[in-house]
């Protein structure tokens, strides 16, 4: 199948290309940029004026719920929600039932992925057995079945010393390890950022500290260790302010903050909209704009949708009996372009930390349109908008945004040459 | 990023009268007077031999009580009683909850059962919020006290207790002692208060009990007592719960009465004429003395009939206004 794409403006963070030229894509890659090669007749043209072509979007941290969810979400149908958002690659979070821990589980996800997935999927392995924080996975034998990195999520580990092992451990096999950090003792009970919203409305607090306590130690660990180490979800100004620090003194780590991070602050808990509750909690608007800075200046080099889809049900209930979590991996591209718009940051920046940004943090084949690269592309139309909701392939519906118009729209994903969404 | 739809305040009706009375938040000062009067009038129903008005005749108010209460649950009951609605009350905390049902099936059961009113009490912050917007918009919601977050009827007796005693607000200083943090009737004495136009709004607790950005409320801080209660005309004391004393916000009981508990010598630093308010039930010893509490200063025990009279006063409005609301959807769907 050749493909060709006629009249894009390609915007290529990696070698920062920036021009109209046209796409050649032969049997699932790119086989040129701008000029036509010899003998190449396209089976399809796709036309891309007025549109801007850029590498497939990488999302470092998505729930897919798949295996033990259905209810909240499945491969088949989180990774079409992925394409929508133009997303060809992404990293699947180990809370899935049974827990990512094991080469069978990967197996699994990698086989659905491929028979029913419109993204690449690279799992993220448990970095504990049952991420109880006790025991560590078989890190190794996981790395070899396609685990990328290895998380333990929000759960904590029993102890400083079994984490610090636990941490040797994965520098040994130089296996990259990325933690949230979230100190569970001062998180205890909160549900929502500890500020003045959490006071108004009697919502128990998550003081700041929860998590630059957490980010202190883990980085003195890593630190000792030697991991090669990603930290992910920061929602805190002096959380950005350590990872400066820390890469300042040549520390090998690198970051990421969620999408919505960037958008919402604890303000929007002042209605007890379920929807806004997530963990780490929505800050203050100073962490925002802490959170934006890092994302300028690349200290955060990854924004990260970190979808987390629901059923109705589990978003049905006072504020804190709710369960966290945000579904929006579809609206990745318009919400970076709202951003955009905005002036919080350059398209390129924008597409930088969503695709390079994050496919380097995590040593990931993807994020880059060059001759030979896979054919994972995204062509949105900048102009375009996108009204929340119009369509929505994820089965959770659990998304703030919904009924709000973004701009941008996503025109046509393509995941090595095969079209995963098209609207237009 | 623009929403589609504006939000509505959620307890007002189109007209802009109470259909739900769940928080004392956005409620300008006009409607928090026409509860006081309203009170007021309700007051004298109490003092009379038949002590019954037909406001609510027919209609049916269900007690949903997600937390353990007395006071609370008795006088709402006798508001509605006296109002002649019929009352049921279900003490859910221990019942269908460990069934495996949830607030919703709950409510939505009751509901089935042409309950018009539904006053709720739950442990969550935001539960009598969620229930107006998500479950029952149809049923009047009154908030019975939901978490951290709000004890409105509360904050109205407190205001009947200070206006009927002291008067004007806007020439006062109140204090507010003790457990902040955990309280909702502080925030919605707070919020009250500052709508009246009370003037010198004081909270005094150690920092332990004190939230972050108290300053919202515009509300003077105080960690030492016997600076907070110099010339103040009224003291209200908080209920301090017993397990406070786990996770390091308190020593002892012992060394708090020490440090805050309101005993006849620090009673003597405020106006002489100052009066003590107490949401209730009172810990003797701990955050008030037994001489204090029985004083003549003390308006504790008056607290429990304004109770019944404020209630009685949000019952009717809100029943009305939901009514009024019921009638212009039924308008709305006829002109359709």
């Amino acid at each position: 199948m050749r493909i060709q794409i006629n009249g894009a403006r390609l915007i290529d963070p990696a070698s920062k290309m920036d021009q109209q030229a046209d796409i050649f894509i032969d049997d699932g890659k790119i086989v040129a940029i701008g000029d036509t090669p010899r003998d190449f007749v396209a089976d399809q043209m796709i036309d891309g004026n007025g549109l801007i072509a850029a590498p497939g979007l990488v999302d470092i941290s998505a729930s897919l719920r798949e295996p033990g969810y259905g209810r909240k979400g499945s491969i088949a149908s989180e990774t079409r929600a992925a394409a929508a958002g133009g997303v060809t690659s992404l990293c699947c979070t180990p809370h899935t039932k049974p827990i990512l821990d094991t080469p069978a589980v990967v197996d699994l996800i990698l086989d659905k992925a491929r028979d029913e997935g419109s993204c690449k999927v690279f799992p993220l392995g448990a970095f504990s057995q049952g991420l109880a924080g006790e025991q560590l996975a078989e890190l190794f034998t996981l790395r070899k079945a396609g685990c990328v990195a290895f998380s333990n999520g929000l759960a904590p580990f029993k102890s400083n010393r079994v984490l610090r092992r636990a941490l040797e451990y994965a520098a040994t096999f130089e296996l990259t390890v990325i933690f949230h950090p979230q100190d569970p003792d001062l998180a205890e009970g909160g549900i929502a950022h500890e500020g003045s919203v959490a006071t108004f409305r009697g919502l128990a607090g998550i003081p700041e500290t929860a998590e630059t306590v957490a980010l202190s130690r883990d980085l003195l660990l890593v630190e000792q260790s030697g991991v090669r180490a990603h930290f992910s979800q920061i929602t805190t100004a002096r959380g950005a302010r350590l990872i400066v620090k820390a890469q300042a003194r040549g520390l090998p780590v690198t970051a990421d903050v969620a999408m919505y991070q960037l958008i919402l602050t604890e303000e929007a808990l002042m209605d007890f909209s379920s929807f806004y509750h997530v963990l780490p909690p929505l800050r203050s608007l100073a962490d925002r704009e802490g959170l934006r800075d890092a994302v300028r200046s690349g200290v955060i080099s990854a924004i990260a949708s970190h979808h987390q889809p629901h059923e109705a049900d589990a978003k049905l209930d006072p504020f804190a009996a709710t369960e966290p979590g945000i579904s929006s991996i579809e609206l990745l591209l318009p919400l970076a372009m709202s951003l955009v718009e905005e002036g919080v940051f350059d398209l390129p920046t924008a597409l930088q930390r969503l695709t390079t940004g994050p496919a380097d943090a995590l040593e990931l084949k993807a994020g880059r349109l060059s001759v030979g690269a896979a054919a994972d592309i995204v062509l949105f139309d900048p102009k375009g908008q996108t009204v929340v909701g119009e369509s929505w392939f994820s089965k959770g519906r659990n998304c703030p945004f919904m009924g709000h118009v973004l701009p941008g729209a996503v025109r046509y994903t393509l995941l090595n040459g095969r079209v995963t969404h098209k609207n237009v | 990023m623009t929403p589609l739809l504006p939000k509505c305040p959620l307890q007002l009706n189109d007209e802009g009268r109470l259909r739900h009375f769940l928080s004392l938040d956005g409620l300008p000062r006009a409607m928090l007077t026409e509860i006081l009067d309203t009170a007021d009038s309700f007051l004298e129903v109490g003092a009379r031999a038949v002590k019954k008005v037909p406001l609510m005749r027919g209609m049916t108010v269900c007690n949903v009580f997600f937390e353990n209460s007395t006071r609370t649950r008795t006088t709402f009951e006798l508001a509605a009683k006296r109002l002649s609605a019929d009352v049921i009350t279900l003490n859910v905390s221990t019942s269908s909850t460990s069934k495996g049902e949830t607030l919703t099936d709950t409510l939505r059961t009751l509901e089935a059962m042409a309950a018009d009113m539904f006053v709720v009490r739950h442990a969550e912050s935001g539960a009598a919020h969620f229930i107006a917007e998500h479950v029952s918009p149809n049923v009047a919601i009154i908030n019975g006290g939901d978490g951290r977050h709000s004890h409105p009827t509360q904050g109205m007796l407190d205001m009947l207790a200070i206006r009927r005693h002291k008067g004007d607000f806007t020439q006062l200083k109140v204090a507010i002692v003790g457990d902040i943090l955990h309280s909702r009737v502080a925030r919605s004495n707070m919020l009250a208060l500052k709508t009246l136009g009370c003037p010198d709004i004081r909270v005094i607790a150690p920092k332990t009990l004190l939230p972050v950005g108290l300053e919202q409320y515009g509300v003077n801080v105080y960690t030492d007592v016997n600076k907070g209660l110099k010339d103040v005309d009224v003291i209200i004391m908080l209920r301090l719960q017993r397990e406070r004393m786990q996770g390091g916000l308190l020593p002892s009981e012992g060394e708090f009465y020490r440090l805050y508990g309101l005993s006849e010598q620090r009673l003597a630093l405020a106006h002489p004429e100052a009066i003590v308010l107490h949401p209730g039930p009172i810990n003797r010893g701990v955050e008030i003395d037994s001489l204090v509490a029985d004083s003549p200063r003390s308006v504790i025990l008056n607290q429990v009939t304004y109770g019944i009279a404020v209630r009685m006063a949000v019952l009717s409005m809100t029943m009305s206004g939901q009514n009024e609301q019921r009638q212009l959807d039924a308008e709305k769907q006829e002109s359709l």
